[in-house]
This record gives structure tokens, C-alpha cells and sequence, in this order.
């Protein structure tokens, strides 16, 4: 059997057979770790994985149980309509909540979440037609083709097919196009938009399957409890979301159930066992949860299930790279020596200091033009003029004859410009072939569903194909598995222009390619880029190392104080005597 | 509304907002200098209203023995790590640092009778208590951290929050209390009643706010805090020692907290798990501010401190509803004005 649906058939088989061999309190508590699991799920994908904390799952949670108890209750409709509300209403509020606050830097985030946890919370208790604190009782059980699921025992199976379909469905999505998108979000965003990866759609798009995880949890639980009220909705019980993720392990789909299971036996346990030790009733066991979360994280960061894995034998997961994939379709190349981007009159201010001045230059294709000149001469900020990352204060840039100033990276990237950074951006636990298909994100197509359901196999063969191609082209091949963080810098370098090569650029924009190259990478990098410029490509470098730069340019592009000093052949430029006075020193 | 009732709610609404606007000075403070996001500020408050309340039964207050086993706890700790490098010239030293004030402290308050201690005194104890938590739970805590990502910091302040109300439980029982008032008079200003307890609060709120901007801007202390703030290591590299400004900044916050305790503790009833609200409210005035403007936050907090009073009013149901939706709106302002911008580790 495949080896990713044996645990799951597993995790089924367990939750469908425990009310024969359980004792009938124990099920209830697996009942109570299925539901968890759920919300926890989403959260791993949303705050593990995408980087986005929140404290208000709890209050999703709340929404998906409510909607069902007052359609049921009180206008005696079937739960399933009670689902679906549940989830359209949960879908509304996400979009609405998510809009306002997914944009919002690191921490500005959860403390909105926790306002609106608080805020939903108390709505809850409040608003007319939801029975106050005290709740709403008597809901009816759910029926499936005439299968009454009223009792703990015919619950746990249900919640077993419900949490290995998720399972299999958010598994599959980590390991799609659309995963690789969700999995920049945290550290590497900037990078991702440079890709052409629209970051903020991924963003709401993990907080809304998070959301309806949580509001689906909360139809069960209703169901099961038969009884509704504020107090399992609180931001108490969103604080304990985030907890069974950062126990189990803030970064595993299995670690979510560990750490729901963990949390609530742990809490069992301590239930019966504090209200002895400290000699009267309350909840005591937070003061215990709140200082092993301190502790794991001061100690393992990663949560136990990370540790676990580490006292195991290794079994690397790998993207298996497809021996027949459909070729991508390509780009049409511009004919050698047109103009590909043209800049001109550009200024950029930053405050007082005017960091580009006037400053214009053309790219051709097939062609490498360097640019060089003193550090604090304003290369790196004409570099993220030309890709978009800072807006020019005044002059045009154009690329094929289009306007592209003002445009967001991405656009630009869509176009057919890609970059590598002077900082190198890669994602480090993730393997190279990984970090390298990110760079062919554009040009596959499929959505979020289809990922989930493993539909765009044939997309996905091809966008591998076509990262492991550019890898071999790159001189990589033999570590299309590695993380990319434990190769050397200069390696890590070669990998990003691999990925940026995987979007099919007409115009490549490289930021310090050579830097920590050893002498026989560098001339391996030179017959690459001369290899690129033989297919009609055109290259922009920005590069220290003078050798490199005068064997390989056609064009070379001085600057000094923000503007062009001079540009011209490598050999005019060597003969410049403004050149020369402003590298050697003038002789005044 | 008659204007009897708008006076009276006006001034209940700046009292409150005087101590969301200490928490928000607070807040922004240790944010500023460490990168944490002080979730349990609340909880300093709650603890010193409770503290003093104790004392003013004439019973120990529990913080003691909280003070007792942190102290012990962060004297072990630093103590192991000096045997481990053979300092043993240190441990004297270690010692008296963290075991003299709480030892003091038992000895003196062991043997006193409490409830007849003039009223200056039993504050004047309630800070002593309450302002050395701060220090000790950033050694404890934080020290060790201090480097990671602002959203491990945050889940970690959210821990301690949930510990310390229940250890607040545990300590204080959950029954609500209320201090004895301060100022007990209330005179006329024109036709408007005024009570000297809530001019009391505001005008200590503002003379701590005076203090801090003082302290902040022209002493070379809270310039050096305020470098460390900027730039951890470059003010590493001059010389400062960060730990140190940590200590120092969630010492000041929990001296500001144990403050704003002894102030509200008279005006509303606290219970042991009621800092979150307080640290909130106080949070969505430092929102505000973008957390890093200390007038801008102090000025929302009475914003907020007005707007609850009103709410608590008009629909008292939805008072916490309507403070907290408030925060949505500001967020969306604060995401226009700085679009996102990728957080760089």
C-alpha cells in the first residue's frame, strides 16, 4: 500500500473500532481529540506552515456550531442545512475578517485575532435568539442514508473518515504547486512575488480552509454535545488551539494530532489529579500548560513530534521526479540585440538622500550588460527600480515597449523578468528541486481544489520536469534533494539563478552571481550565462569581480553618486579616465 | 442624556482610560526594547489590586511566596550556569541580588500586624512586591529567547499570561475585591460632582507619563534602552548591556502595572483573571500608536477609556463588542498606511 495512505487507514481503522474495545468515557475523549484535530489541522497549515498566528480559531469554531443549533432548534431544519450554513456564514466572516487583517505585518495579526476572538465571543453571550451564556439545548442528532449518529460510539467512526479525508487532502496539498505558494508565506514572501506568486490570494486562501476546518469542528461538536453555549468558544480555547499545535509540532499535519491528544489526556489527567494537590477546585492545570509551552519553546521550538522524528531512522520525503513529463510550453524569444528594457531619466529619494539620479540605461537581448561602480553607488536600488520592488520618484522604465514602473513585482515577474537577490532567498528545509519549481509557479495553473484532490498530477510532472532540467543545466543535479540550506553560499547562489531560469525569463536580472564562487564555479557560471545569451536572453549583472565582468559583458554600465558615470564596451570602459579616477582615485 | 449624566460618564471613562493609557505606555515600553508583546501587563494590575487588598485584611499576601519561588528559581538558574564555569567567587554575589529583597520582605511582613499599617505603607509594600516580577520573569523566561521571531515571543507571553492567573487563583481565590479608596471626598466644580480618587488617577497617570517621556528623552539610560530598542546588536556592540535593558524595561512595566493597580483598585471590582480585558483595551490603544508612539497611544487610551463608559451605557451588553470591533477599523488604516512588508529574521 502507498505509504502515505497506510497511517491514515490506520488513523481510520483505530477511531472505528475503539467503541468495541473502549471503555465508553475514553471514546468520548478520542471524540473530543478528532474534534481538536480539526481545528488544530488548519492552524498548522495557517500559522505553522503560512506563518499567520491566530488566537480567534476558537470563535470559527463557535460560528459553525451556532449556525446549526439555531437552525435546528429553533426552525427545525436538518443539520446538513445547518452545515452548510454554518460553513457559508464562516466563509462570509473569514473573507471579511481576512481581508481586513491578512495584509497586516507579524504581530498586528494575532492581536487582531484575539480582538475578534473576544469580540465574536461576546456576541455569542449576548445576541438575542442564541440563548445567552446559558446556551441552546436539545439539538438533534445527524443522520446519514437513515444511520442515526446520536451516541459517542457511532460519532468516533464518522470523525475517523472526516479526519483522514482531511488529512489526505492537506498532505496533498503541501505537496502540490499551490503548497509550495503556502510555505514562502512565512519567511519568504517578498521572494514569492519576485516568482510571480500572488502571496496575499495564498494567504486568504489558508485562512479560509483554517476557518471552515474550525467551523466544520464546531457542527460535530454540536452534534455530539447536543447542547451549544459561549464557553468552548472562547479565547481561552483559541489560546488552547494554538497550544496543541505548538506542543505537537507547530509544523506537521501528525503533530496537530499529537498535540490535540496530548492536551486534552494531559488535561484530563490534571483535572482529576491538581484540585488534590492545591487543596481547592479551578483550573489549575493552565498554570502547568502555560509553563510547559515556555518550556517547549525555550527548548524545542519545533514541538515534540519534530524530536520524535529525529529518534527515528530517517525516511526523507521526497518529490519523486517523473522520468515523462509534457514539456512546458515556452515563451517566444525576441530576436538578438533588440531592446528589451529600456530606463530612463530615473530618480529615487529616500528622505534627503537621492539614491538614483538621472540614471537611465537599455538592456538587449542576447546580450549581458554589467553594471558596476563603487559600493553606495546606487546599483542595488536601480536593481529594485527595474524589478519593481521600490517605485521610481520620476523617469519612465519600459520593458518590450511596455510601462512597467509603478508595477508590482509580480506583474513585472509575469512579464518575463526574473531575478536573483544579492541576499540569498531560498527556503532552507526545503529541497532544491522544491525551491527551484517555485520559479515555474507562473506557469502552471492549478487551483487550490484541484491541488487538494491530487487532479494536476500532469501540471505538477511537468513543473518538476522543468525544475530538475534547469538543476542539471545549473550543474546541480546531484543535489535535487537536498535542503537547500546545507548547501554552500555559492551553490545556493547557482540554485536561485535555477530558479529564476524555471519561469522561462526573456530577461534575467542577476544580483551578485559570483560572490563565494570558487575560480572554477565562476568559469562554469560564465559558460552558462554565455549559453543563455546564445538563446536570446538578456542578462543584467551586478557584479564586484572585474575578471568575471570584462571577460563575459557586451555592455558595461558605470555608476557614481546615483548616476551614470560612463558605460560602453569592457574594453572603452577600461580606457575611461572617468572610470579610472573613480575606482583608482583622481589624480587632482 | 442630560449633561449631569454625560459629566458623570466622561469622567468615569478618562479614569479608566488613565490606567489603559498607563498599560499602553507599558506595552509600547517593553515592545519597543524587547520585541515582546506584554499580554499578562493586565496581570501586574490585577495582582497589585489584589495584593493591597490582602494586605488590607491584614493578611500575607500570596505574591510573596510567587516572589519567593521565582526568585529562588532564577537564583538556581544563574547560580548553576556560574558552577558550570567554575565562578564560584560569584555565587555570594547571586545570592544577595535575588534572595535579600524577598527575604527582607518575608521577615518584615511576617511579623507585622498588616491591617494596621498606615495606608502609604501597605502601597508602598504592594510595589515592592509586585515590581521585582517583572525582572524575574524576563531572566526566567525570556532571556533565553530573546533572539526568536516576534510571534514566538508573543505565544510566550500568552503562556505566562495563562500561568499567572492561574497561579492568581490559586494565590488570591476567585473572589472580586475592591481597595479601600485613597480620596475620599468628592467636591463640586461648578455644577459637576468630582471625585478626588479619579482626579487622583488621572493625575498620576499623567505625572508617570511626564516621567517616562523625561527618563526616554534626556537621560542617557532611556537613550541607551531606546538604542537597544533600535538595533539589538549594534547597541550590543557599544557597549550596552541588552540584558539588562530587558531587565529594566519589564521592570518598569511591572512597576507601572503594580501602579495602575494601586490606582483602579479603589474604582472597580478586579477579580484574578480580569488583566486580559485590562491588557487589551490597553493593547487597542497601543495599536493605535503603530506601537511606537507613546503620546498617540496614551491619547487613544482615553479615547477607549471614554468610548467603554459610553458603550457600557447605551448598551452594556455589547460594551466589550464595541471596543473590540473598534480595533478592526484601525487595523485596516495601519495596513493601508504601511502596506506589508516581509519580516526579515
Amino acid at each position: 500500500m502507498n505509504r502515505r495512505l497506510l497511517p491514515l487507514f490506520l488513523l481510520l481503522a483505530a477511531m472505528a473500532v475503539a467503541p468495541a474495545v473502549l471503555p465508553p468515557f475514553q471514546v468520548t475523549l478520542l471524540n473530543y481529540i478528532g474534534l481538536y484535530s480539526l481545528v488544530a489541522l488548519g492552524l498548522v497549515l495557517l500559522t505553522g506552515i503560512g506563518g499567520m498566528t491566530s488566537f480567534g480559531q476558537a470563535a470559527f469554531v463557535g460560528i459553525g456550531a451556532y449556525a446549526t443549533a439555531v437552525l435546528t432548534t429553533q426552525y427545525g431544519l436538518s443539520p446538513w442545512l445547518g452545515l452548510l450554513a454554518g460553513l457559508a456564514i464562516t466563509l462570509a466572516v473569514a473573507t471579511c475578517l481576512g481581508l481586513l487583517t491578512l495584509r497586516l505585518a507579524g504581530h498586528y495579526l494575532p492581536i487582531g485575532t484575539l480582538a475578534w476572538g473576544l469580540a465574536l465571543f461576546y456576541l455569542f453571550g449576548n445576541l438575542p435568539g442564541l440563548g445567552g451564556f446559558g446556551g441552546l439545548q436539545d439539538l438533534p442528532s445527524i443522520s446519514l442514508f437513515g444511520w442515526q449518529i446520536s451516541g459517542a460510539a457511532q460519532f468516533s467512526p464518522l470523525l475517523g473518515v472526516i479526519l483522514a479525508v482531511t488529512l489526505w487532502l492537506l498532505g496533498n496539498l503541501l505537496d502540490s504547486r499551490q503548497g509550495r505558494a503556502i510555505r514562502t508565506l512565512k519567511d519568504a514572501a517578498g521572494m514569492a512575488e519576485a516568482m510571480g506568486i500572488p502571496t496575499g490570494r495564498s494567504r486568504l486562501q489558508v485562512f479560509l480552509v483554517a476557518a471552515l476546518l474550525a467551523a466544520l469542528s464546531g457542527w460535530l461538536y454540536a452534534h455530539l454535545q447536543r447542547v451549544v453555549n459561549p464557553t468552548p468558544f472562547s479565547v481561552v480555547m483559541g489560546i488552547e488551539y494554538l497550544f496543541m499545535i505548538v506542543l505537537g509540532g507547530v509544523a506537521s499535519l501528525w503533530g496537530a494530532l499529537l498535540g490535540a491528544a496530548l492536551l486534552t489526556l494531559l488535561k484530563q489527567v490534571l483535572q482529576d489529579l491538581l484540585p488534590h494537590l492545591f487543596g481547592q477546585a479551578g483550573n489549575f492545570e493552565m498554570i502547568f500548560f502555560g509553563v510547559l509551552i515556555i518550556l517547549v519553546l525555550q527548548y524545542a521550538r519545533g514541538g515534540l513530534l519534530p524530536l520524535i522524528q529525529a529518534a527515528l531512522p530517517q525516511t526523507r520525503r521526497r518529490a519523486a521526479v517523473p522520468g515523462e513529463a509534457a514539456a512546458l510550453p515556452r515563451r517566444n524569444m525576441p530576436a538578438h540585440g533588440q531592446p528589451l528594457l529600456v530606463a530612463d531619466g530615473l530618480v529615487k529619494r529616500f528622505g534627503g538622500l537621492v539614491a538614483n539620479k538621472d540614471m537611465g540605461l537599455a538592456i538587449n537581448s542576447g546580450e549581458i550588460t554589467a553594471l558596476i561602480g563603487p559600493n553606495g553607488a546606487g546599483k542595488s536600488t536601480l536593481f529594485n527600480l527595474l524589478s519593481g520592488v521600490l517605485a521610481p520618484n520620476a523617469g519612465q522604465i519600459s520593458f518590450l515597449g511596455q510601462r512597467i514602473d509603478g508595477l508590482a513585482p509580480r506583474a513585472i515577474a509575469r512579464l518575463g523578468v526574473s531575478r536573483t537577490f544579492q541576499h540569498v532567498r531560498l527556503l532552507p528545509e526545503m529541497s532544491v528541486l522544491e525551491n527551484v519549481a517555485l520559479g515555474a509557479h507562473m506557469r502552471g495553473n492549478a487551483g487550490l481544489l484541484r491541488s487538494m484532490l491530487h487532479l494536476e498530477r500532469a501540471e505538477e510532472a511537468s513543473l518538476l520536469a522543468e525544475a530538475a532540467r534547469q538543476i542539471e543545466r545549473v550543474g546541480l543535479g546531484e543535489f535535487l534533494h537536498t535542503p537547500a540550506g546545507s548547501l554552500a553560499l555559492g551553490q545556493q547562489r547557482i540554485v536561485e539563478i535555477a530558479r529564476a531560469l524555471c519561469s522561462d525569463p526573456i530577461l534575467l536580472l542577476l544580483d551578485e552571481p559570483a560572490a563565494g564562487l570558487r575560480y572554477g564555479e565562476k568559469q562554469a557560471l560564465a559558460r552558462l550565462l554565455e549559453q543563455l545569451r546564445g538563446e536570446g536572453l538578456g542578462v543584467l549583472l551586478v557584479e564586484h569581480d572585474m575578471e568575471f565582468v570584462m571577460g563575459l559583458s557586451d555592455q558595461i554600465v558605470v555608476m557614481e553618486f546615483g548616476q551614470r558615470l560612463a558605460s560602453g564596451t569592457p574594453l572603452e570602459i577600461q580606457e575611461n579616465p572617468a572610470v579610472l579616477a573613480a575606482y583608482l582615485g583622481g589624480v587632482e | 442624556m442630560d449633561f449631569s449624566i454625560l459629566a458623570f460618564l466622561g469622567q468615569d471613562g478618562l479614569t479608566t482610560g488613565a490606567i489603559y493609557a498607563l498599560v499602553a505606555l507599558a506595552l509600547v515600553l517593553v515592545f519597543s526594547v524587547t520585541r515582546t508583546i506584554l499580554v499578562f501587563q493586565g496581570d501586574f494590575v490585577t495582582y497589585s489590586a489584589l495584593t493591597l487588598a490582602t494586605l488590607q485584611l491584614g493578611l500575607l499576601p500570596g505574591t510573596l511566596w510567587l516572589l519567593l519561588g521565582l526568585s529562588l528559581m532564577a537564583c538556581a538558574f544563574d547560580g548553576a550556569i556560574a558552577l558550570r564555569h567554575g565562578h564560584y567567587r560569584r555565587l555570594p554575589g547571586l545570592a544577595l541580588r535575588y534572595l535579600v529583597l524577598p527575604a527582607a520582605l518575608w521577615l518584615i511582613l511576617g511579623n507585622l500586624d498588616l491591617a494596621a499599617l498606615p495606608g502609604l505603607l501597605q502601597i508602598v509594600v504592594t510595589l515592592a512586591l509586585v515590581t521585582p516580577l517583572g525582572p524575574l520573569l524576563y531572566r526566567l523566561v525570556y532571556q533565553r529567547v530573546a533572539q526568536t521571531s516576534v510571534l514566538s515571543l508573543l505565544i510566550i507571553s500568552v503562556a505566562v499570561h495563562i500561568a499567572l492567573v492561574g497561579i492568581s487563583l490559586w494565590l488570591f481565590g476567585a473572589e472580586g475585591v475592591r481597595t479601600r479608596s485613597l480620596a475620599d471626598t468628592t467636591f463640586m466644580l461648578g455644577d459637576l460632582p468630582v471625585s478626588l480618587q479619579s482626579l487622583l488617577v488621572i493625575a498620576c497617570a499623567l505625572g508617570l507619563i511626564g516621567l517616562l517621556y523625561a527618563f526616554f528623552g534626556h537621560s542617557l539610560y532611556g537613550k541607551a534602552l531606546r538604542a537597544t530598542a533600535l538595533n539589538r546588536n549594534g547597541a550590543q556592540l557599544v557597549g550596552i548591556p541588552t540584558q539588562l535593558a530587558g531587565q529594566s524595561a519589564f521592570g518598569l512595566a511591572a512597576f507601572i502595572g503594580a501602579v495602575s493597580g494601586v490606582l483602579i483598585g479603589p474604582l472597580t471590582t478586579l477579580y484574578y483573571d480580569s488583566g486580559f480585558l485590562i491588557s487589551l483595551k490597553g493593547f487597542v490603544a497601543a495599536i493605535f500608536g503603530g506601537l511606537a508612539s507613546y503620546p498617540i497611544a496614551a491619547a487613544s487610551a482615553f479615547f477607549v477609556g471614554v468610548l467603554e463608559s459610553f458603550a457600557n451605557f447605551g448598551a452594556s451588553a455589547f460594551k466589550e463588542v464595541i471596543v473590540f470591533t473598534l480595533v478592526i477599523p484601525v487595523l485596516l488604516w495601519l495596513s493601508l498606511k504601511h502596506p506589508h512588508v516581509e519580516e526579515q529574521h
